[in-house]
């Protein structure tokens, strides 16, 4: 029944090397591009890609902790 | 004949189109719920520079039109929205919720024209009240969630008013401009237009009620109430330091509380605080460059996300399902739907190319001139996190993630025409940012695509991107909901209610009982004294009435003669 090409695993190896290769190139136009940083962190090399990175596994870490405080079954309210 | 049409304001025609809807029928109906907001937008354009309408009421001199650049822009928007959402709409059986939308969208204009206080507090209501019909039309589930609703605006107009009064009272004049925060009033006023932003701590109302509302009642809803507050502030309080804080707190509680959300529409409408939490830091940074940000980005956030709402509003709409739980590999069979979901998600995440690119990047942008570091570095890490939270969360979870076995079809023409519509206005603004521009309140000197900030941008995504997928395990649905501060008076309100119920019942019987022992007692009392038989109800001789004069003579005599 699931046979569609995009779910193939075939597919899904495609698409993580494209992914991973498009990744590594916009890093690697750091060395062509002019820069104007604005701030300190921001000159650093694949400044985006390191922080983008990092903002993300915090902001993750961060809902976890709070989701491990606040979450409730969905049908708190209801009863 | 410009001079008469100048005479309409242009919320006045969806305000009265929306109160005759009901009365007419279907195909007349239909006609008019996709003209009216044609003809508001050629009002809207109609208006010029300056006081239009005015008239007086009591001592007060009420400016009902009044146009700028500023006005122009949120008044276009909010029209554009009105066509769009009648147009995905057009096939909604409730005719009161068509009715309640385009008079809500008449009043949001109202709103964006109003030159002075009470004009404004006047439509401001009527947005609150047109709202929550909105909310009610989602049906036997939405009632509670339209009562707490209404509860809340209420509470902020209560606010808004006191402030007007007090301004008011204080000054003389109810002119509409820029106010301080010397006085209470402020304060108030602030406090009024802060509730309907979603801004803490009153941001639950929003994840709460709207999802609630039905698949097309939240496309209006997403639009209006917290563009409407995003624009007031921007007249009444640019450059006010305190919203930097609070908009960045918005920005945050956003993307957190949809990172563990697993409804869909409640996703999104986590990332309406998120987003609006972005103007309302480009409000308080408050420089020519912040304010045009704020700006653009209502006017391109109205759109991505009405055309988020209504990609999930035809998914609802189709398998009558909200929870990512529920769904997942739509794209076989939705493909238009799956399509102009991304598109939304790309603009929201400020991928370049999109409209958000080109708005959200100016207010980043003013915080950097402004050599505010730390602002400009949360607001980086925040476009992370919109990515994260709804670019990819939203589509994948809805439309890819696993087979849910649904196969539902792409839904009906003007559906999907509503879509493409916003869709391809989406690409447009983001590739040709001067037609945007062009419309904002001050000269744009900013130039969105310059290759350092291309390739920063497409970096912070791509790898937020990555973050994303690495960590699937972490972001798994659960058919859970986290609490916020709505949990004060959806559970602890109503648990004290119910303890104040329990102790007073308890009192009243055990006091009931002594108050009326006591009381009587008193009435014995009285009714042996003065009662028909009491001693002073009895009849008495004459003989007693004469000596009684004898006496008062006597002493009279006695005291005169001294």
């Amino acid at each position: 029944m699931d046979d569609h090409w995009l779910t193939r695993t075939s597919t899904i190896r495609l698409l993580w090397i494209l992914f991973i290769a498009i990744l590594a190139v916009t890093v690697g136009l750091d060395f062509v591009i002019d820069q104007h940083p604005l701030f300190g962190l921001g000159g650093t090399f694949g400044f985006g890609a390191w922080f983008g990175f990092a903002s993300c596994v915090a902001l993750v870490a961060i809902a976890k902790a709070l989701g491990a405080v606040l979450k409730r079954p969905d049908s708190y309210y209801d009863s | 004949m410009t001079a008469d049409l100048l005479a309409i304001p242009p919320g006045a025609v969806l305000i009265v189109g929306g109160l005759v809807l009901p009365l007419l029928g279907a195909p007349l109906r239909k006609a008019l719920l996709l003209a009216l907001p044609i003809l508001t937008l050629y009002l809207v354009w109609q208006v010029p520079d300056g006081v239009v309408l005015e008239t007086r009421y009591l001592a007060y001199r009420l400016v009902l039109v009044k146009g700028d650049a500023l006005s122009r822009l949120f008044a276009t928007v909010f029209s554009v929205m009105a066509l769009a959402g009648a147009l995905f709409a057009l096939n909604q059986a409730r005719v009161v919720e068509l009715a309640a939308a385009l008079c809500y969208a008449g009043a949001a204009i109202g709103v964006a024209f109003a030159g002075d206080l009470l004009t404004l507090f006047i439509f401001w209501e009527l947005m609150a009240i047109a709202s929550t019909v909105v909310v009610w039309s989602g049906g036997p589930t939405a009632r509670a969630a339209g009562l707490r609703y209404a509860a809340i605006h209420l509470l902020g107009g209560v606010l808004l008013m006191a402030g007007i009064a007090g301004e008011v009272a204080a000054t003389g004049s109810v002119a509409f401009g820029k106010l301080s925060l010397d006085s209470l009033s402020g304060w108030l006023i602030l406090a009024g237009f802060l509730v309907n932003t979603g801004a803490p701590p009153f941001s639950a109302w929003l994840p709460d009620a709207y999802p609630e509302s039905s698949w097309s009642g939240m496309v209006f809803l997403s639009a209006f109430t917290t563009k409407a507050a995003v624009y007031v502030l921007l007249r009444g309080f640019p450059g006010t330091e305190l919203l930097i804080y609070v908009g960045l707190f918005m920005v945050f509680y956003g993307i957190v509380y949809a990172i563990l959300e697993n409804d869909m529409r409640r996703i999104l409408a986590y990332s309406i605080v998120n987003q609006v939490g972005f103007m309302v830091t480009g409000i308080g940074i408050g420089t020519e460059m912040a304010l045009n940000g704020a700006a653009a980005h209502a006017f391109a956030h109205i759109i991505y996300k009405a055309l988020l709402l209504m990609s999930a509003g035809s998914v609802l709409f189709m398998t009558g399902r909200r929870k990512c739980t529920d769904l997942g590999g739509l794209f076989r069979t939705m493909p238009l739907t799956t399509i102009c979901g991304i598109v939304g998600a790309l603009s929201i995440s400020s991928f370049p190319l999109t409209s958000g690119f080109v708005s959200k990047s100016m207010i980043s942008e003013a915080a950097g001139q402004e050599g505010l570091m730390i602002v400009w570095y949360l607001l980086a890490a925040a476009s992370a996190g919109v990515f994260l939270h709804a670019g990819i969360k939203f589509p994948w979870f809805v439309f890819f993630q696993k087979d849910s076995g649904l196969r539902p079809q792409d839904p009906t023409w003007n559906m999907r025409a509503a879509m493409i519509l916003f869709a391809a206005l989406c690409l447009t603004l983001g590739m040709a940012p001067t037609l945007l521009y062009s419309l904002l309140p001050f000269p744009v000197t900013f130039v969105p695509y310059t290759a350092d900030h291309v390739v920063f941008q497409l970096q912070l995504l791509l790898f937020s991107g990555l973050a994303f997928f690495l960590m699937l395990g972490w972001l798994r649905r659960t058919l859970t909901i986290t609490l916020d501060l709505d949990w004060l008076y959806r559970r602890l309100g109503v648990k004290l209610a119910g303890i104040f119920y329990v102790w007073a019942t308890v009192f009243w019987k055990s006091w009931s009982s002594v108050v009326s022992q006591r009381g009587r007692g008193v009435a014995t009392w009285l009714q042996r004294r003065y009662g028909p038989d009491g001693d002073l109800a009895q009849t008495w001789p004459t003989g007693a009435m004469t000596l009684c004069t004898v006496l008062v003579l006597a002493a009279y005599l006695i005291l005169s003669s001294h």
